[in-house]
């Protein structure tokens, strides 16, 4: 029933929407992410995709177009990356308070100045607030599996929100790897058709949407998205039970993946494609007779504190690796969103891998060291140059 | 211009919070009349937004989104789009044509939306975008824009001892959109409702982007009494200031000419962003449009 391809990150993405059947893509191309989109314009080019490809002039404009097409009613998906995502801020606001089910990949990849293509995640990061889920895939297959249950997740109609699939600039987006694709038919069973029932743009049942919300009504369009996703913290689990079930392949219970845990008191925290590297380094320990442990965050917003929380309760060591930095405050951004809601813990922040900057094996298990001896709540950037 | 039936019915519905004798309010009622029922709005951030629906108020009778200020154009993209697709995969929106019309101000069109304009444009999509061009920032009182005309004093172009009001002419929003070379764009005017619906008719109509500029006085930005909004409008046009045409294929027509062109003078006194003004500036404003009216034969 499915058909093994040897392909990047980008076009497993691009595949992943294609199954999707999306009806509308309107993206505009930027590095790492190009060959998404390039890939996307072949499948409608060559009749593969049956969609409308809005060939826009700006990032802006590709959200600005999406947001209108799904709240048109249309399955509706794009791709971005960096200083895209960052043109695209305004929107992504926008994209979320009106509650539209826009499915994006996001290629995570440095932010300027100076310029740099490669990859750290600050530029997603920097979007935490915006009310956008956000899924961080560790290798190709993954990017495939999120962006069909992103379009699940997002049009749920107790979740309603856009859905970011982030994977690693140049290291997924450019690596072939072999990537399993699901029969389309199959897929569609399992999402679904994309049928709004909440509103959309019918001229036989007119709708405002988009309108003035002043101080009677803000706070509650905010408290909404908040409880929004609530609810996707167990849709998120829901749908990847039902995938995994269907596909035979899973990722933790969908939030969370927690790697060799049980007995480990040193614990890494990461997110990305950095978790393969982490889970080799604890395969070699493990041969040595050490245990050590791996929680991966997959869903970063909603943010599953609780459940990460008991998943830390054996740690008594924890690295948090942030490939982000919140300047002014030291501090990696999954670091202080984690450990705000850690009482009583040993946790150390490294910064590591801005810019595309090499995270290696080695760096790992220096890591693994270094956090059983390092002070609590300290920072190190991990291989700064004097 | 012939003569047509005005339609009854009221698509655009009384009770928004626009100003006595507003004129954004005008063209979204005539615009509406106009393309009828089967009409999807995309409405820039602005007056028309902000007055028409303040939630869980709307004045829409069509549906409408608003997303941001500078991308009423690209919105309308995605809604083409997302029509296209739906029509063509899952027979949604029926089999009758779905009129899509991007509403935006002077500030949304000719400046930080020109860029979605001139993109949404360029990629032929079939939709109509409306410049309701009230010459300056009005929604958050009377700022200068790119449309905003040679000398008119706005709140950051000020009529000072130094300078005399705005420095530069107006933005020429209908030539810059012929170099894009669409279909259909003409320009228009409040104050002739026949000629601006059949235009908004004919918009609509045509395959592919249209773009129609209208004047619309505005009484507060413009200082000059609510019942003046229609005169004032019609002295635009009747001065030569403001010329009624349509571009067609790259074809130019003239839609209207006056008997004989009346002088700028009155045109400018009725209005307080003009009062600064000496009758050497007015000799300047008026040999400005002398110029411009030989050029469309005026």
């Amino acid at each position: 029933m499915c058909e093994i391809k040897v392909i990047t990150g980008t076009s497993a993405a691009a595949e992943a929407a294609k199954l999707a059947d999306v009806d509308v893509i309107a993206a505009y191309p930027i590095t790492p992410q190009t060959t998404c989109v390039e890939k996307l314009a072949e499948f409608v080019s060559n009749g593969e995709l049956d969609a409308e490809y809005i060939k826009v002039e700006s990032e802006h404009s590709a959200m600005s177009a999406c947001i209108g097409s799904s709240a048109a009613g249309a399955r509706t998906f794009t791709a971005t990356s960096s200083q895209g995502l960052a043109l695209m801020h305004e929107v992504l606001f926008s994209a979320a308070g009106m509650r539209v089910p826009i499915v994006m990949m996001n290629a995570n990849r440095a932010l300027s100045s100076p310029i740099n293509i490669w990859n750290d995640q600050q530029d997603s990061l920097a979007e935490r607030d915006s009310g956008w889920i956000q899924i961080y895939a560790e290798d190709n297959q993954e990017v495939l599996d999120s962006v069909i249950q992103a379009f699940k997740i997002a049009e749920n109609e107790n979740v309603l929100l856009p859905v970011m699939v982030n994977l690693d600039g140049f290291i997924l987006t450019h690596t072939v790897e072999p990537v399993t694709l699901p029969k389309q038919e199959n897929v569609l069973e399992f999402i679904g058709t994309y049928e709004p029932k909440h509103a959309y743009l019918d001229p036989k049942k007119p709708i405002t949407q988009g309108a003035l919300g002043d101080p009677n009504y803000y706070m509650e369009t905010k408290y909404a998205i908040e409880m929004a996703m609530k609810n996707a913290e167990k849709v998120i689990v829901d749908v990847h039970d039902e995938f995994k079930e269907k596909f035979k392949r899973g990722y933790g219970n969908g939030l969370i993946e927690c790697y060799n845990l049980e007995k480990a008191e040193t614990v890494i925290v990461a997110m990305g494609s950095i978790c393969g590297t982490i889970k080799d380094v604890i395969d070699a320990k493990k041969k040595e007779g050490k245990e050590i442990g791996l929680l991966k965050i997959r869903c970063f917003r909603p943010l599953p504190i609780e459940m990460i929380k008991d998943a830390l309760k054996n740690a008594k060591n924890i690295a948090v690796l942030d490939k982000s930095i919140s300047l002014g405050m030291n501090k990696g951004i999954v670091y202080v969103d984690v450990v705000s809601s850690l009482k009583n813990k040993k946790t150390v922040n490294y910064i590591v891998g801005l810019g595309g900057r090499d995270i290696t094996f080695e760096d790992i298990l220096e890591i693994y060291t270094d956090v059983e001896t390092s002070e609590d709540g300290k920072t190190i950037w991990l291989g700064l140059k004097e | 211009m012939a003569g047509m039936q005005f339609p009854r019915d009221e698509l655009f519905a009384p009770g928004h919070r626009g100003c006595a004798g507003c004129g954004a309010a005008i063209v979204a009622r005539l615009a509406l009349k106009a393309a009828g029922k089967n009409t999807i709005a995309a409405n820039a951030t602005g007056c028309l937004e902000v007055m028409t629906t303040p939630y869980p108020e709307t004045a829409w009778r069509v549906p409408w989104i608003h997303v941001g200020f500078e991308n009423a154009a690209a919105v309308a993209s995605g809604i083409e789009g997302a029509v296209a697709a739906l029509k063509r995969k899952r027979q949604k929106y029926g089999s009758e044509k779905v009129n899509v019309i991007a509403f935006g101000g002077d500030g949304g069109t000719a400046d930080i939306g020109f860029q979605a304009l001139s993109g949404a444009m360029e990629r032929g999509h079939d939709m109509v975008y409306i410049m309701y061009d009230n010459e300056a920032y009005m929604n958050t009182g009377a700022q200068r824009s790119g449309s905003t005309p040679f000398m008119a004093s706005t709140t950051t172009s000020p009529a000072g001892s130094h300078i005399r009001g705005e420095n530069r002419p107006k933005k020429d929003m209908p030539m810059i959109m012929a170099a894009h070379g669409i279909p259909y764009i003409a320009t228009a005017s409040i104050s002739y409702p026949e000629d601006f619906m059949n235009k908004v008719k004919k918009a609509c109509e045509i395959d592919g982007p249209a773009f129609i500029q209208i004047m619309q006085p505005c009484t507060t930005g413009w200082g000059y009494p609510a019942e003046n909004t229609i005169e004032i409008g019609r002295l635009a046009v009747e001065t030569g200031l403001w010329p009624l045409f349509e571009i067609e294929n790259g074809e130019f027509k003239l839609n209207y000419r006056p008997l004989k062109r009346k002088s700028i003078d009155e045109y400018l006194k009725m209005q307080k962003r003009y009062r600064h003004l000496t009758p050497a500036d007015i000799s300047k404003i008026q040999e400005a449009i002398d110029l411009k009216c030989q050029e469309y034969g005026l």
